[in-house]
């Protein structure tokens, strides 16, 4: 990370150089670090930290700037300091004799001083000198210097030599943290000297809020420099100081127009037909039981399915509990757990405060890279701070997991008491897509209804859906809308069964009348056909008539002649027509 | 007088322990000058022949500084006898040096 980063900061001409920390976010809320060559004053209360962020930044200046640094120790010995810190990984004894670090430890003893006229502290000075040049120290800690005026009396001369002191160090060109107890009052340190002569100061602080303590840290002043002025929590893990700036303000990050199934067929059809963004975040809120968990690991089960990574933040539940009960529903997760697909966090959300959580699943998600993150249920952070509060963090994580590309489903529950159209913690704005899962009341069972609430960038159905949770799935069924109104349940299922009773009364009644209809055509075809057969009969009869008319007439004629001819006295020539006369 | 009788109740307990003192100074500073100056009389007029005085400039000696613990210059450290004491200052207050010392019992 900080390789590009050194050689950017001299590119910037005219702009302030600065000597980068090495400690998680504390360089981008400085933006490059602690002024180059220059005192910085890093105070605070007790146990906040100042000790440790100023070893942390001479160690990691050794380790990782090739910076050799001096740890001038008025409280702690370098034995202790080395056990302190042996626990964040950082082997002071071995980089003590790589020359890469010298820690000095100062004992000043009132008891065992006696002040005997005018003094100066040039031997503090020839001390550290000998100490920057025997390893060519780049950095200096002076912790704290506080003491000096704890085991000397006469603070006349001390407020002199150590303005000397900062003068002399600037001399130096070395990077300097000078730590200061906060004094009384507003003031910063106690003898409200040394924020006046350090270039930068940097206030620690360590507040305790429902019994969980959140560290944060503010940049006071920075001469000659823009600089993060906001709060920033931080906390101490086994890697030391982790500073989170609140968000990235510049909201640049790039999106994804590739779609992911959320694993229920129902619901990606409800969210037009394709799913949900990649790299975008979904709320599932619903009141207890609605089958929130179902759906966040059927969303998991799917990216897995898909052989893509998931990390699955688990509130409330325990990582053995969701499998079973996962799979109760037809959901495999332990195959996925198997393979590494599925990795498992749990942890109750009072274990420790907002910010841990949210370093801890920066630390999980930068660790394994998943592309898709469950976070079951988000309400249980309500607990363990404010609502405002729980929505910043919320927002941080978003934020991250959208720079980084990764879809996040988070899961709320929702109170009866609260209206539906804000969750108790603030989110729904926050997030692309807000699925509402609810209780549907009536006739006498409770059903789950599904709302798709927002979808921001799709076409999403304005719909209810019923969420049927079933022995191999999640479902989803359009409910019926009938004159009584919406029926769920058991309510849709006699409605459906009495529509198919209507069918087939309907359909019988039908079979019916069609064969009526044969039987009727069969009556009349054969009606038909008797008053054809008698049309027949009676044509033929006609027939007949008129062929023996024209017979009739034809002998008639025959004879005629034959009488005519005999008259005339002529033999009959046909005597077959005689006869048959 | 006086002080003659505690050395030789001193003498009686330690063994006639000498004082071995060192005086870290830097340089040729105003205070650095002073305290040499103010040390040599204090040993003369109070350990004479009892002392072996070292004094050390670390600007010369940069390295001695880290190991004495030295912050504040001029320092004195009396090595021995126990208790180890230190004064720091020009040593131009007598009194005080006389009680770093160990010297003011009786005086």
């Amino acid at each position: 990370m900080s390789k590009s980063q050194i050689k950017k900061a001299p590119v910037l001409y005219g702009t302030l150089p600065k000597a980068l920390t090495g400690i998680t976010g504390l360089d981008e809320i400085t933006e490059g670090g602690l002024p180059l060559g220059r005192p910085t004053l890093i105070c605070g209360e007790a146990g906040c930290g100042k000790t440790l962020m100023s070893l942390e930044f001479i160690v990691r200046g050794a380790v990782q700037y090739n910076e050799p640094g001096v740890f001038v120790a008025f409280e702690e010995k370098s034995d202790e300091l080395a056990m302190n810190v042996a626990s964040l990984g950082f082997d002071l004894k071995k980089l003590q004799e790589q020359k890469k670090l010298k820690i000095d430890h100062v004992h000043i003893d009132r008891s065992e001083i006696e002040e005997t006229g005018e003094y100066d502290l040039e031997g503090l000075f020839i001390r550290l000198g000998y100490a920057i040049d025997s390893i060519g120290a780049k950095r200096v800690v002076l912790d704290t210097l506080e003491n000096l005026f704890s085991g000397l009396n006469n603070q006349a001369v001390l407020r002199m030599e150590l303005r000397r002191l900062f003068g002399w160090l600037k001399e130096k060109g070395v990077t300097a943290i000078i730590t200061g107890e906060r004094g009384e009052g507003n003031s910063l340190t106690r003898q409200g000297l040394e924020e006046y002569v350090s270039d930068c100061v940097i206030l620690l602080d360590n507040r305790v809020v429902n019994q969980i303590t959140t560290r944060r840290l503010r940049v006071i002043k920075y001469r000659g420099t823009v600089h993060g002025t906001n709060e920033y929590p931080f906390l101490i893990d086994e890697d030391g100081i982790s500073v989170l700036p609140v968000t990235s303000l510049k909201m640049a990050n790039t999106v994804s127009t590739e779609r992911v199934s959320t694993g229920v067929k129902g619901l990606d059809d409800m969210l037009g037909g394709l799913g949900l963004y990649r790299g975008g975040s979904v709320l599932v809120s619903g009141t207890a039981g609605t089958g929130k968990t179902s759906l966040a690991a059927s969303f998991a089960n799917e990216s897995c399915n898909r052989k893509e990574k998931c990390v699955y933040f688990a509130m409330e539940e325990s990582p053995s509990q969701i499998i079973r009960n996962m799979r109760s529903i037809g959901i495999d997760l332990q195959k996925h757990i198997d393979k590494g697909l599925l990795i498992f966090n749990a942890s109750r959300p009072n274990l420790y405060g907002l910010e841990m959580h949210l370093v801890a699943m920066h630390k999980c998600i930068r660790k394994y890279k998943p592309s898709v993150v469950v976070i079951d249920p988000i309400t249980n952070f309500i607990n363990i701070g404010s609502v405002s509060e729980v929505k910043n963090m919320l927002v941080r994580m978003i934020d991250f997991l959208q720079e980084e590309g990764i879809s996040v489903m988070f899961t709320a529950l929702s109170l009866n008491t609260v209206v539906s159209e804000q969750t108790d913690e603030g989110v729904s704005s926050l997030v692309d897509a807000w699925i509402l899962v609810r209780d549907i009341e009536f006739n006498g069972e409770r059903n789950r209804g599904l709302y798709v609430m927002k979808s921001r960038g799709m076409k999403h159905s304005n719909q209810v859906r019923e969420f049927v949770i079933t022995n191999t799935g999640l479902n989803l069924i359009d409910v019926y809308l009938g004159p009584d109104g919406i029926l769920t349940g058991s309510a849709r299922e006699q409605q459906v069964l009495l529509e198919q009773t209507g069918e087939a009364i309907r359909s019988n009644a039908l079979n019916r009348k069609d064969r009526e209809i044969i039987r009727k055509r069969t009556v009349l075809e054969a009606k038909i056909a008797s008053l054809h057969t008698e049309f027949e009969s009676v044509e033929e009869e006609l027939n007949k008539v008129y062929l023996e008319e024209e017979l009739k007439k034809h002998i008639l004629d025959k004879n005629r002649a034959e009488v005519t001819r005999l008259r005339r006295g002529e033999t009959a020539e046909k005597p077959k027509t005689s006869n048959k006369k | 007088m006086a002080e003659d009788g505690v050395f030789d109740i001193y003498d009686k307990d330690t063994g006639a322990e000498p004082y071995v003192l060192r005086l870290f100074i830097t340089g040729a500073s105003p205070n650095s000058i002073r305290a040499v100056e103010n040390t040599k009389a204090i040993c003369e007029e109070y350990l004479k022949g009892r002392y072996q005085l070292e004094i050390i400039d670390i600007h010369q000696q940069p390295q001695l500084a880290e190991g004495e613990d030295v912050i504040a210059v001029p320092l004195m450290i009396k090595k021995s006898p126990y208790p180890e004491r230190r004064m720091i200052g020009d040593m131009s207050d007598t009194e005080r040096v006389l009680k770093g010392l160990g010297l003011t019992n009786n005086s």
